[in-house]
């Protein structure tokens, strides 16, 4: 116990999000508990004709209802404008201050050192121009040479494109943002690991802020790959779920007749603080990050390892860091880990080998941990995944309660964990969540998990 | 309620989080590079000292009507000759920039003298695959137009305009099942551990230019904490394609080259009349390795990295704004090293060639060393190789891993006219006592990095 009393502390001390259910933070949470669903038809673009046509969309923020000038970011992508949204709501939620009355840039609390304000996102591309493509393409196509006439491309190119439009796709634009309006002069970082990114945004900013570099970390992730070529991407993959008849019903994880995932898109944004600073400036820490765990599978770019040996990795690493023993009972006769946020994407095989993996690593005690899949609700954020369930993991500490995994309505006997099937669990009465664990999984076998704990000074 | 802690079962563990992080030193343990100087951190070295240049008119594709004509490509570069039969295959799911970062890992594992999985060897892997980590920093990676085109035109219209409906209705399935894989910038690392079975902490940074620094770090900070003993890490990108290129012009970050053969008459660091850079194709990896680790198996120690820093520069405003994050994030790096900027015997910065770029990084040098700017040898990679983006950091790492390890100075390349307090001046290979290194980079974007290499 000595040796921890010197190692620092991390704290949430705020949470924001834009996702497909809203974005204020307490109507997301009943609409996630009600087991709600944010799926419907494509409206971003013409996707009638494809066989995955809906997805889950988030709300588009008019960036002037969350901030006083939003005219620096009057470029900013789709995926930009969420993490925006995202980050002045957690902004406002730490108490930092009101980006809507503020210049957030340069005011804020007397504490609070520009230099060690960072952020760390796991945030994807911006949506490319598709029609612009697709236009300056199909002119300059030489269908008897079936070959490009690059002269002509090169015209019409550079016509037709634009820098911001351009450059703004760059993955580190969101990020590039988010300083520019919170004024972080401190370390800042975007990770792109597929599904992972965001989880290992958080992991990474909560190292950050434990070796002294930075006193407040900005951290979480948005994406958005709603628009023809990321569709057409995972269609191609065969990763997406085709229920069209159902859309609300369509992301099915761990149920037997679970096809494949729904596109999500939106943003999550965490504000990590050191629990000294965040006692010198009297926030309230909503949860403590106490666990950070990555691995990578080294196995195939299209396949996970059968039993999840690279989840387990990850999981015994973020546990070991916990000092939680899997196999161990809290003062109440439970598990030691009381809610997991499954990555649970609802594709064949994630969901059978995730359960393999949870398996592996709590053993006996596995089929007593409730864990859901909020993706069965708003659809798949991919990289800013792990963010808005990393923020689930918070609620189910602040409430007590467990959201469910809706369309669970046929079990699958590989699938053999308590899912919190259909309907939320009120965790209250035995304990409360004290401890959660979050899984992110990326495409190529990058994993993360987080564990957050209530907290206790 | 008390959640149980690990107790007496795991007490000896290197994994608890309550080891002194800084009680495990990391150093470079070996280097890989593709530049266009071709296959090798050898030929990087080579290539520096010899003052030669591998700007050239781009083979890649056709770009003689672009206004752009010149870059740093690799030439006869593949990954297929360099990964074991079984995975020949999986190279046609490659991105330009991911053979690029095959091809820099396979280069280092020979560098540093490890047994992995791709070396097809009858000698046990160097390491546990558990306690190698993968850290490569990786850009936005564009699509090849040809292949795309050949689908859409199967959803045209009789017009020549795109047919959404078309598309969704069948069109796609031109394009192969797997083609999204091949751009994602993940899968830099994910084929990198693949092959050499690394299955330590991984993670992809995409911070533009300051990926391969940035990656570094992260790196250096997971051996530190105790989750592995070696990384393969840097970065990698190759902008050298039709849509890469416009995007950097419409920046403004290309020069306009007319035709013309002569890269050098572009590529001229911190020259305040320069009228954009040049691009290069780059990979650059280090391995970081655990101190101990290193000596045990007897490896060639480059350098220690002794201090690193991050920090973030405004979108807007002057250079001197711009440069305030690159300068906390050099003297966060200084600090850790626990030097002073009058201990550091050379500097190896982005010196991209772009004066916007430039002149931001100049003032953030200038606020830093002051009068010991002047004193302060340079090192300059892009008349060489060109801007080589999320691979430059790493790249920029190795040619000061080589300063140290041979206390050599390489040529520099300059045609223009860099300011009086700036060593970024033509001149040709001395040798030097060179301790303390500093390698620095900014970014579009605004991440700065800053790492500090001293002797063991």
């Amino acid at each position: 116990m000595s040796e921890q009393s010197n190692t620092t502390r991390v704290v949430i001390t705020g949470i924001g999000w834009k996702t497909p259910l809203g974005d204020r933070i307490d109507d997301v949470w009943e609409r996630l508990l009600a087991g709600d669903s944010g799926v419907g038809p494509i409206t971003r673009f013409e996707a009638g004709t494809f066989s995955t046509n809906f997805a889950a969309e988030s709300e588009v923020p008019d960036l002037s209802k969350f901030f006083r000038d939003p005219s620096k970011h009057v470029d900013a992508l789709i995926n930009s404008c969420f993490t925006l949204a995202a980050a002045a709501r957690a902004w406002e939620n730490a108490g930092l201050g009101d980006p809507k009355t503020q210049d957030v840039s340069v005011e804020g609390p007397a504490s609070l050192d520009r230099s060690r304000l960072g952020i760390y996102l796991g945030s994807g591309e911006g949506p490319p121009d598709f029609d612009n493509f697709a236009t300056i393409n199909l002119r300059s196509w030489d269908a008897e040479a079936r070959a490009m006439d690059m002269t002509r491309w090169a015209h019409e190119a550079y016509e037709r494109m634009t820098a911001a439009r351009e450059i703004e796709q760059e993955p580190n634009q969101p990020m590039s943002h988010l300083a520019e309006a919170f004024g972080a002069e401190g370390p800042c970082y975007n990770c792109l690991t597929a599904c992972a990114a965001s989880t290992q945004a958080i992991g990474e900013a909560s190292e950050v802020i434990k070796r002294g570099d930075a006193d407040i970390m900005m951290a979480g992730g948005s994406h958005t790959m709603l628009h023809p070529l990321g569709i057409t991407g995972f269609i191609r993959l065969t990763a997406l779920s085709s229920h069209k008849e159902n859309p609300r019903g369509a992301c099915r994880p761990f149920s037997i007749d679970r096809d494949g995932f729904v596109m999500g898109e939106g943003a999550g944004i965490l504000i990590l603080e050191s629990l000294e600073h965040a006692q010198r400036r009297g926030a309230t820490p909503l949860a403590e990050i106490v666990g950070f765990g990555s691995s990578a599978d080294a196995f195939r770019i299209t396949d996970i390892q059968p039993d999840g040996e690279g989840a387990q990795a990850s999981m015994g690493q973020a546990l070991e860091q916990a000092g939680i023993d899997p196999l161990s009972k809290d003062a109440n006769g439970r598990p030691p880990v009381h809610y997991v946020s499954a990555h649970g994407t609802g594709t064949s095989e994630n969901d059978s080998i995730e359960t393999r993996g949870l398996r592996a690593v709590f053993k006996d005690n596995a089929p007593s941990i409730p864990v859901s899949s909020i993706k069965s609700m708003m659809g798949h954020l991919i990289a800013a995944a792990g963010a808005v369930e990393a923020i689930t993991c918070v609620q189910a500490i602040r409430t007590g309660k467990a959201p469910p995994t809706i369309n669970l309505n046929s079990p699958d006997p590989e699938c053999d964990l308590d899912y919190i099937a259909n309907e939320s669990r009120d965790l209250n009465d035995a304990g409360g969540v004290e401890v959660a664990l979050s899984n992110s999984f990326g495409f190529g076998g990058q994993n993360n998990t987080l564990i957050l704990k209530r907290f206790s000074a | 309620m008390d959640v149980p802690l690990l107790g007496e079962w795991n007490r000896a563990s290197p994994l608890r989080y309550t080891w002194p992080a800084m009680s495990r030193r990391v150093v470079i343990s070996g280097l890989g590079a593709v530049t266009g100087f071709g296959m090798g951190a050898s030929a990087l070295w080579e290539g520096l000292l010899a003052g030669e240049t591998s700007l050239r008119r781009i083979e890649g594709f056709d770009a003689s009507s672009f206004p752009c004509g010149l870059a740093a490509e690799a030439p006869d570069f593949s990954a297929r000759k360099l990964v074991p039969k079984s995975y020949r295959k999986a190279v046609k799911v490659m991105a330009r920039d991911i053979e690029l970062a095959v091809g820099a890992a396979h280069d280092l594992v020979e560098d540093a003298g490890l047994i992995t999985k791709a070396s097809e060897s009858d000698e046990a892997p160097t390491f546990e695959p558990s306690r190698v980590g993968c850290h490569i920093g990786a850009g936005l990676i564009n699509c090849e137009i040809a292949e795309v085109t050949m689908a859409l035109a199967t959803a045209r219209r009789d017009d020549g305009l795109f047919d959404p409906s078309a598309w969704g209705d069948g069109a796609i399935d031109n394009l192969p099942p797997l083609w999204l894989l091949k751009y994602l910038p993940n899968m830099l690392a994910c084929h990198v551990t693949i092959l050499h079975d690394a299955r330590g902490p991984s993670n992809t940074i995409t911070c533009a230019e300051a990926s391969g620094l940035l990656s570094v770090g992260e790196s250096m900070r997971v051996v530190q904490r105790g989750h592995a003993d070696m990384c393969f890490s840097g970065g990698a990108e190759s902008k050298i394609n039709p849509v890469g290129i416009v995007r950097m012009s419409l920046v403004d970050r290309l020069a306009n080259t007319n035709g013309s053969d002569d890269g050098l008459a572009y590529v001229r660091p911190f020259d305040a009349e320069a009228t954009g850079s040049l691009m290069g194709e780059g990979a650059g990896l280090v391995c970081i390795e655990e101190l101990e680790s290193a000596r045990k198996r007897g490896a060639r120690i480059y350098a220690e990295v002794t201090g690193f820093g991050a920090g973030q520069s405004p979108r807007s405003g002057d250079a001197q704004r711009r440069s305030g994050g690159y300068a906390n994030a050099i003297n966060a790096a200084l600090r850790q090293a626990g030097v002073s900027p009058s201990d550091i015997d050379a500097i190896v910065p982005h010196a991209s060639g772009i004066p916007e770029m430039d002149e931001s990084e100049s003032c953030a040098l200038r606020a830093v060393f002051g009068d010991h700017l002047a004193e302060t040898p340079m090192v300059t990679l892009t008349p060489a190789i060109g801007e080589t983006m999320a691979g430059s950091g790493a790249l920029a790492l190795c040619a000061g891993a080589l300063c140290a390890h041979h206390q050599t100075l390489p040529a520099r390349l300059h045609t223009g006219n860099p300011p009086e307090d700036l060593q970024v001046g033509a001149t040709t290979q001395r040798d030097a006592r060179l301790r303390n290194i500093l390698v620095c980079t900014n970014a579009l974007g605004g991440q700065n990095a800053a790492l500090v290499l001293s002797p063991v």
